[in-house]
C-alpha cells in the first residue's frame, strides 16, 4: 500500500463524512501532492542527493582541515621553525606534478623518473626549509605527512568541484555519479587521515609489511647502503647466500628498490638464481587480512618506474622472479600496522624459505627485496 | 536544542534539525486532532490521524538520532598503538604505549633484570572487530 492509496482511501472516508470543510481541504491537498510528485519527483530526489553529498563534503572538509592542522602542529613541534610555517604549508598543499607526455611512449619511463626525482628533491628542500631542526628521519616523516595532507586537500577539492557543478547545472547525472562513488571516496579519505597521523608520529604502517620482512631477515647482519635510499645485507639462508634489500629506515621512505636490485645483480654479473619480492597487496573484500599468497612477477606498486627497471634487469640475465604478498585493504595499508599484518611477517619468512629450498640449489645466490614504506622500521 | 557544535558540522545539522522539528510538530498536532475526533465519536478518522501522527513521530525521532550519530562520527579516532620491548639475553618482555621516536629494531634502555640492551621488536595496533558470519 503506497502513500497515494492511503491518501485516496482517507479522502473517500472524509467525503462520506458530514464534515464538509475538511473534505474539500483534503481533496485539494491530495491533488497538490499528486501533481508535485508527478512533475517534481525527480527534482526532489536530486535535492535529497545534493543534501547527502553536501553532508559528505562537510565531513571531507573537516578531515582535510584536521590533516592540515596536524601537519602544521607536527612541523612546529619537531622542526622548531623561526617563522610560522602555515603559509608555506598552505602553498605546499597546492603543489602539483605534471606527468610526462606519452604520445610517443618510448623512453617515457625515464622522463617520468626524472620528474618524480625533481618532485622528491623539491619536496625535501621545502620540508627542510619549514622544519630546520628536523633530522633525516624526521624530514622523511614530515614529507610523508604533508603528502597525505596534500592528498586529502585534493580529494576535497575534486568532490567540491563536482558538487558545485552539479548544483549549478542541476544535472541529475553529475550528482548521481558523485553520490555513487562517495562511499569509496570517503573510505579513501579516512585512510589518508589515519595515514597522516601515523606519519606524524612515525609509526609503522601496513604497507611496510615487506620492509619489515626484510628488516627481520637482515637484523644482526652487516648492512651497506646502495642506490638509492636502500640498504642491503648478505644473509646466509638454508645454505644459500641471500642479498636482502629494503628501503633505509626508520624514516618514511620507499627507496628505489629497482635501482637497488639492479645494483646487486650487476655486482654479481647476473649470477643470481632467483629474485623474491615481498610486498603488501590489496585484498578483495571477504579475504582475510594478513593472508600470505605466492606468485610470480615484480611485486611493487607506485608509478611503475621501479617495476620497469626490475623487469629490464631481470630480462637481461633471464633471472626468474617470485613474489610473496601479504594481503590487506587500503585502510590497513596506510594506517598503523595491525597485529594481523605483523603476525603475517613470520609466516612470510617461512614461505620465502620454502621458495628458496624449492627453486634454488645450495651455494646459489638469491635476492630478497622487501618493498614498501619503511616508516617506523629500522634494520 | 541548546547544543551548538563548534565545528563545521553545525550548518548541516541546523538545517536538518529545523525540518525534523517541523515534522515532529506536525505529527504531534495530528495526534491532537486524532484525540479531538475520538472525543466527537468519529473513530475511523481518528484512527487515520493516529496512524499518521505515530508514523511522523517515529520517523522524525529516527532521523534525529541519525544526525546525532553523524555528528559523533565526525571525529578521527587515533587507534592505540603498542610497542613491545624485548631483552635479547633473558627474554624479559614489556609492552607499553607507542612513543614518538620508537621504531622496530631500535635499541632502548637497558634491561631491568640483566642490564643488557633491550630492543623494540614490535609496534602494532590491535583491532577488536565484531564477529561476522
Ligand atoms: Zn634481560
Amino acid at each position: 500500500m503506497n502513500i497515494f492509496a492511503v491518501i485516496s482511501s482517507l479522502q473517500n472516508t472524509v467525503a462520506q463524512e458530514p464534515f464538509g470543510e475538511f473534505s474539500w481541504i483534503l481533496n485539494i491537498l491530495f491533488y497538490v501532492v499528486f501533481i508535485i510528485f508527478i512533475f517534481y519527483g525527480q527534482r526532489i530526489q536530486m535535492y535529497v542527493m545534493i543534501r547527502e553529498v553536501e553532508g559528505s563534503l562537510y565531513k571531507l572538509k573537516y578531515i582535510k582541515d584536521e590533516g592540515r592542522k596536524t601537519a602544521i602542529e607536527t612541523i612546529k613541534e619537531i622542526g622548531k621553525p623561526q617563522v610560522d610555517p602555515t603559509v608555506r604549508v598552505d602553498r605546499f598543499l597546492e603543489y602539483f606534478t605534471i606527468s610526462p607526455q606519452s604520445l610517443d611512449p618510448a623512453g617515457v619511463v625515464w622522463k617520468l623518473e626524472h620528474i618524480l626525482d625533481v618532485r622528491d628533491v623539491r619536496f625535501k628542500d621545502e620540508v627542510k626549509f619549514m622544519a630546520p631542526a628536523a633530522d633525516e628521519t624526521q624530514v622523511n616523516n614530515l614529507e610523508n605527512t604533508l603528502e597525505a595532507a596534500m592528498a586529502l586537500n585534493y580529494i576535497y577539492k575534486v568532490i567540491r568541484h563536482y558538487y558545485l557543478l552539479g548544483k549549478k547545472t542541476l544535472s541529475l547525472y553529475i550528482i548521481m555519479q558523485l553520490q555513487m562513488i562517495l562511499p569509496l571516496v570517503m573510505r579513501e579519505a579516512e585512510a589518508y587521515a589515519s595515514a597522516l597521523k601515523a606519519f606524524a608520529y612515525g609509526q609503522p604502517i601496513g604497507d611496510g609489511a615487506g620492509a619489515l620482512v626484510a628488516a627481520k631477515l637482515m637484523y644482526g647482519h652487516e648492512k651497506r647502503k646502495i642506490p638509492k635510499d636502500c640498504v642491503v645485507a648478505t644473509v646466509p639462508i638454508e645454505g644459500r647466500t641471500a642479498y636482502v634489500i629494503k628501503a633505509e629506515g626508520p624514516g618514511g621512505n620507499v627507496g628505489k628498490i629497482g635501482d637497488g636490485i639492479r645494483t646487486v645483480i650487476e655486482e654479481n654479473e647476473g649470477k643470481i638464481a632467483t629474485v623474491i619480492m615481498i610486498d603488501a597487496a590489496m585484498k578483495l573484500e571477504g579475504e582475510e587480512i594478513g593472508e600470505v599468497a605466492e606468485g610470480v612477477g615484480a611485486a611493487i606498486g607506485g608509478p611503475g618506474v621501479d617495476q620497469f627497471k626490475i623487469e629490464e634487469s631481470l630480462l637481461k640475465y633471464r633471472i626468474p622472479i617470485n613474489a610473496v604478498i601479504v594481503k590487506e585493504d587500503i585502510g590497513d595499508a596506510v594506517s598503523p600496522m595491525r597485529k594481523e599484518i605483523f603476525d603475517a611477517v613470520d609466516k612470510t619468512i617461512e614461505r620465502i624459505k620454502q621458495v628458496i629450498l624449492e627453486k634454488t640449489k645450495e651455494g646459489d645466490k638469491v635476492i630478497i627485496a622487501g618493498v614498501g614504506n619503511t616508516i617506523g622500521i629500522g634494520q | 536544542m541548546s547544543r551548538t557544535p563548534q565545528n563545521s558540522s553545525t550548518k548541516i545539522s541546523s538545517f536538518v534539525l529545523v525540518i525534523i522539528f517541523i515534522g515532529l510538530a506536525l505529527s504531534l498536532s495530528a495526534l491532537m486532532v486524532a484525540l479531538a475526533y475520538f472525543g466527537s465519536g468519529n473513530e475511523v478518522l481518528a484512527g487515520y490521524f493516529l496512524l499518521v501522527g505515530f508514523l511522523g513521530v517515529a520517523l522524525s525521532t529516527y532521523v534525529l538520532f541519525q544526525t546525532r550519530r553523524r555528528i559523533m562520527r565526525l571525529k578521527i579516532e587515533i587507534p592505540p598503538v603498542t610497542t613491545t620491548i624485548e631483552c635479547r639475553k633473558c627474554g624479559f618482555k614489556s609492552v607499553r604505549e607507542f612513543q614518538r621516536g620508537d621504531y622496530i629494531f631500535k635499541e632502548v634502555e637497558p634491561c631491568q633484570k640483566c642490564n643488557d640492551k633491550m630492543l623494540i621488536t614490535a609496534i602494532y595496533r590491535e583491532v577488536k572487530e565484531k564477529l561476522s558470519p
